[in-house]
């Protein structure tokens, strides 16, 4: 199966590879996947007073779309308000990768990697975690 | 040294220029079909096939006779099999074989199911081979067939052919073996092993695809197999179709290099396999799956734990070998032969079979494993669990969100 230029461009110069301090209160973790389906991804945001991501990281085992799909979501997030990250659509990372058909999970997980870090942001600060409108399980 | 350099030699193999020749003037000079009896055209394709035969029967031990051509090994297996059980139907229903098979048994296997078979699927060990203990105790008087492969495609492993053979000629079963990966690799006798029937490929031994052959035993005991295809009687009425003469006499060539070269090539190649596998067990946390002292001279697959097999070989593409991740396939279920060793599914993903060949240089190896280490680490710094298992969190303890 061949991939996009985009993948193999942000599989082999992956941005904001990292980790953020999870202990700190301004800083959203998301955990998900399980390594027996062969996809983890780690994403964290880190986000100011006025409710603005400042910063993105992740770490993903996973193919070379998971690799993409999470490190173009952390680009994205970066600059973003809350209200705005909130509304990322995995549709959006797999035009935005070319993701073929096989590959849409990769997407749906960077998706459930955001919405997994902002809701772990909002618990921290007493805010209620957003429910999904859609489930993609 | 030409990139990507090809370490895949258990999906196929090149073929080997020597087969090349042998197979050129039967595409266009001796075109004839083998099964014209009444001309020179007909004659010189038989002289061909007449001479591959006995090639290939020679490199197994085997008399000419007991050759049945195929289309491949797929094909073997499906008319071995079928063929055994139609042929055997009065005497019994049972077959046994085991849950590292290639599909082409397994499947085959369960189609009969649905005809009546009964099938024993034994499991294997954590080292891949069949505990013979579980099939002494699964023979029964039904049982007319034992069906268990010689080296196995993923790992590499040679099952004890010879004590299977024993136990199923004790209990008066024959013993069938998909001997796709071992004939041309190692010493296969069907005397000495007891083999009754064997399927093997031209394509995985440096000769062409789509031939390969059936060996049907036809002294004690004498072996049948009812056909599977209808029409004119070709092949002791075993297997219908104009024969493929320039394919078979590939396939034939192919047989004679492998078994006049069998000894120093795999000394040579269990070398350097034995070399990639040192080095790339330097990295932490690296394992290889199978047995390895009983395995195939040129094969070793290895898993790299917090990687994902996929993610890897992109990392590695340079470098064609096979993952036991089946993130591609649309089932996303990691190897079946790696998880019947009992493999955790995320060790499964993390697997990568290094299939070395006749071709493979020292150099090719030595650029295997700057290429393998440096993806695996590579992708280790990209990776959560890694992370997690470096800061000695337990990662069976962690509740994770599948989806």
């Amino acid at each position: 199966m061949a991939y996009s230029d985009k993948v193999i461009d942000h599989y082999t110069n992956p941005r904001n590879v990292g980790t953020l301090d999870k202990s700190k209160n301004n800083v959203g973790t998301g955990l998900v996947g399980a390594p027996e389906c062969g996809d983890v991804m780690r994403l964290q945001i880190e986000v100011d007073s006025n409710n603005v991501i400042t910063d993105a990281k992740f770490k993903t085992f996973g193919c070379g779309s998971a690799i993409a799909s999470s490190s173009l979501a952390t680009e994205w997030l970066k600059g973003k308000s809350i209200d705005d990250a909130i509304t990322i659509d995995n549709m959006d990372i797999v035009e935005e990768l070319a993701l073929p058909p096989v590959k849409i999970h990769c997407s749906v997980l960077a998706e459930d990697a955001i919405k997994a870090a902002i809701n772990d942001y909002r618990v921290k600060n007493g805010l209620a975690p957003i429910e999904s409108e859609k489930s993609h399980h | 040294m030409k990139i990507p350099v090809y370490l895949d030699n258990n999906a196929t193999t090149p073929m080997d220029p020597r087969v090349l020749e042998a197979m050129l003037p039967y595409f266009t000079e001796k075109f004839g079909n083998a099964a014209s009896r009444n001309h020179a055209f007909g004659w010189a394709a038989e002289e061909g096939v007449d001479y591959a035969r006995e090639q290939v029967a020679q490199l197994i031990g085997a008399n000419e006779k007991e050759i049945i051509f195929t289309s491949g090994a797929t094909e073997g297996d499906n008319l071995g099999i079928k063929g055994v059980f139609e042929m055997y139907q009065d005497k019994g229903n049972h077959i046994i074989t085991c849950t590292t098979e290639h599909k082409a048994v397994l499947d085959t296997c369960k189609h009969l199911e649905k005809q009546g078979a009964r099938v024993t699927y034994l499991d294997v060990k954590s080292d891949g081979l069949i505990d013979l203990k579980e099939l002494e105790a699964a023979m029964t008087p039904q049982t007319i067939l034992v069906c268990i492969m010689y080296g196995n495609n993923e790992i590499g492993v040679i099952q004890p052919v010879k004590e299977i053979a024993a136990i199923a000629h004790k209990h008066g079963a024959l013993f069938m073996t998909d001997g796709t990966q071992a004939v041309g690799k190692i010493p296969v006798n069907v005397d000495t092993d007891g083999i009754d029937l064997m399927a093997f490929t031209g394509h995985k031994m440096y000769g062409p695809k789509g031939v390969g052959a059936l060996y049907v035993r036809r002294k004690n005991p004498r072996v049948k197999v009812t056909a599977q295809m209808d029409g004119g009687g070709h092949e002791r009425g075993m297997r219908s179709g104009t024969l493929n003469v320039a394919g078979i006499v590939g396939f034939g060539k192919a047989a004679e290099i492998c078994r006049l070269e069998m000894d120093s090539e795999a000394k040579r190649l269990s070398a350097l396999r034995n070399k990639l596998q040192s080095s790339l067990l330097e990295l932490e946390e690296s394992y290889v799956n199978g047995n390895v002292e009983n395995r195939l001279p040129h094969v070793a697959n290895i898993s790299f734990k917090y990687v994902e097999g996929e993610g890897l070989m992109m990392a590695m593409k340079d470098l064609a070998v096979s993952s036991g991740s089946a993130c591609t396939s649309a089932s996303l279920e990691p190897s079946y032969v790696l998880k019947s060793l009992g493999l955790s599914d995320d060790l499964a993903h993390s697997s990568i079979r290094f299939g070395l060949g006749r071709f493979t240089t020292e150099e090719e190896v030595d650029y295997a494993i700057e290429v393998t280490k440096k993806a695996v680490n590579h992708l280790r710094d990209l990776s959560p669990l890694w992370e997690m298992f470096k800061e000695g969190i337990d990662l069976d303890k962690v509740e994770w969100v599948e989806h």
